[in-house]
């Protein structure tokens, strides 16, 4: 019965630190999606409670303005474009590397792994000005391929490091099979390894998707022209302008991207616990 | 498979070569690191090339200058007021979510009803993309309509007439960019907590319970000397994101409010010189002064890693 007591205090005491801190770190999103669907007038009108719709609300009118108005479905298309293109060259590079700095490379194979990863910690804040002026000098200034080629030196570092813990995970008796059963050692790795690390794959994906789209230095200093511009980027730029900006419309903007990169990453963390971990304290 | 390797005796196919371990691993490795190297180590070199010249962005080249760069900006006011913001921003912000995340860790290595649910909404500051986020921030912190000033106007604890202004007020704006900021790495050093405490043996814990530690005991002698290392990798982390962060103070309050510009950091005032006003540089001196920040951090890192290793 004690012991049942401390439990029920125990639970008790869990919900009152999660849920304060739950809601407070949640509180902008749903600031977000009143906002987005409720009417411009009424949440200028100081009558309206801001915590609710008003008579007029929910509605589609932000929404509507946003994708007729606006160049959002082009800022869209734009990331989708350079993310698509960045995580592609993103498994190139990280897919192998990662994978012999696990197996092949022994002790070397772990500082470098080491090494590799401290790269990421090299933040576009200190690389951007250098960056700009290369970029004017081949002349890829306000074009996103600046950004296909520049967002890469963040985003192998960081899959490289995850890949490198999750093969470190796979069973190694898997490969030794494959190999004595004669198949050389790069068709072990395309027919064996890779298709059984599937999932580790998918989690890299999505984190450097994510980071793509998250990603605002770069993007703010090579591009200026509207259409060229990213999500990230234009609605910050383009939306925000003059004494009334159209925040409805803007909460669309940010809600859209942000539903289903928070449900992925709430799927995918697990995995990328594993593999950030399983690279540094195996 | 017979096939296979009948097809493939010993010696013969220069593809042979692939199956030294140390040569495949050199032809796995190098692309990545070649492409690493050439997109961060160059522009890095760049850099401080780049700092000993008066390059602007109109024309190429520049003249050198030597140290001028660094001695203009040690001496300006503007530069000292940034490196003071920054160091603010940073340690403010952390000590803020190494709390925060503490608590929260604690909490929420217990199982209870409704936890994927409240997981879900405690991460959602670092899952959803920062620019987009903060666009709800900027419109919470709005001068006419702020969701908090219509909050305490009806509590009766501001004037109607003369509410705060978060972003327009110069002690304000900085407690905005340190919470705003706070709010963002919270989650992401809970997440490096979580993983910490699940890597403690159960054992540990069983060990615990027969020699009677429960409680605040068992947290104070067991839980948290364990958890230590891994809180000093998500400092580590966190002090790095936030030094070098531009994304919050710029979207947020571009580095003013004018004219005490308490928001300044090493970050936008490297913007503003560099790319605002041109002057590639000077601007790349100004960017380089994080450069002590991240060396701190990676020799710290990198003694971690090794005590990992050995253990």
């Amino acid at each position: 019965m004690e012991s049942f007591g401390r439990a029920l205090r125990e639970k008790g005491f869990a919900y009152l630190i999660v849920g304060p801190f739950a809601i407070v770190l949640a509180f902008p999103f749903y600031v977000m999606f009143i906002t987005a669907f409720k009417d411009q007038t009424e949440f200028y009108n100081p009558e309206v409670t801001p915590y609710w719709f008003g008579k007029d609300s929910p509605t589609w009118a932000n929404a509507t303005f946003l994708f007729e108005n606006t160049q959002y479905p082009r800022w869209l298309a734009n990331t989708a474009i350079v993310g698509l293109c960045v995580v592609a060259i993103t498994l190139v590079l990280a897919l192998p590397a990662g994978y012999a700095l696990a197996r092949l490379a022994g002790r070397v194979g772990q500082s470098l792994g080491v090494g590799i990863f401290l790269t990421y910690l090299v933040p576009p804040t200190l690389l951007f000005i250098p960056l700009f002026w290369v970029i004017n000098q081949v002349n890829l200034q306000n074009s996103i391929w600046s950004l296909v080629l520049v967002y890469p030196s963040f985003t192998v570092p960081f899959s490289t490091w995850l890949l490198m813990g999750f093969f470190k995970t796979i069973p190694k008796e898997l490969e030794d099979a494959a190999l004595v059963d004669g198949a050389s050692r790069l068709k072990t790795l395309t027919r064996v390894v890779f298709p059984i690390s599937l999932p580790g794959i998918l989690t890299v994906v999505i984190f450097s998707f994510s980071l793509v789209v998250n990603e605002f230095v770069y993007a703010f200093t090579f591009i200026s022209p509207s259409e060229n511009k990213m999500v990230s980027t234009g609605v910050y730029t383009d939306l925000i302008r003059g004494d009334l900006p159209e925040w409805g419309a803007i909460m669309v903007a940010a809600l859209i991207p942000s539903i289903p990169l928070a449900l992925l990453y709430n799927m995918f963390l697990d995995r990328f616990i594993a593999g950030f971990t399983g690279g540094a304290f195996r | 498979m017979e096939a296979l390797a009948a097809a493939r005796p010993r010696g013969r196919r220069w593809t042979d070569v692939f199956e030294r371990p140390g040569v495949l691993a050199s032809v796995l490795i190098s692309p990545a690191v070649v492409f690493v190297l050439v997109l961060v180590g160059g522009p890095l070199i760049l850099a401080i090339g780049l700092s000993f010249t008066n390059a602007t962005s109109g024309e190429l080249g520049g003249k050198w200058v030597g140290l001028a760069n660094f001695r203009n900006e040690w001496s300006n006011p503007s530069f000292q007021h940034a490196v003071w913001h920054t160091f603010q921003f940073t340690f403010i912000s952390q000590a803020i979510v190494l709390v925060g995340a503490g608590l929260l860790a604690h909490a929420l290595s217990k199982n209870f009803r409704g936890k994927w649910f409240l997981r879900f909404l405690i991460l959602l500051p670092w899952a959803a993309p920062l620019p987009l986020s903060l666009m709800a921030w900027k419109w919470m912190f709005d001068t006419s309509y702020s969701i908090f000033n219509w909050t305490l106007v009806h509590l009766n604890l501001v004037d109607k007439v003369d509410p705060p202004q978060y972003l327009a007020e110069s002690k304000l704006a900085i407690g905005s960019v340190i919470a705003v900021h706070a709010w963002r790495i919270l989650p992401f050093a809970l997440v490096i907590f979580l993983a910490g405490l699940a890597s403690i043996p159960k054992e540990v814990d069983d060990a615990a319970a027969i020699d009677g530690a429960t409680g605040f005991r068992k947290f104070w002698s067991v839980t948290l000397p364990l958890q230590l290392p891994i809180a000093t990798v998500a400092l580590l982390f966190g002090i790095v994101f936030t030094a070098t962060d531009m994304a919050v103070v710029y979207i947020l309050t571009q580095g003013g409010p004018p004219p005490s510009f308490s928001t300044e950091m090493v970050t936008t005032w490297a913007y503003k010189t560099g790319i605002e006003s041109g002057s590639l540089g000077p601007g790349a001196a100004i960017s380089l002064f994080l450069l002590p920040v991240l060396a701190v951090v990676t020799i710290l890192m990198l003694l971690f890693a090794r005590k990992a290793e050995v253990s």
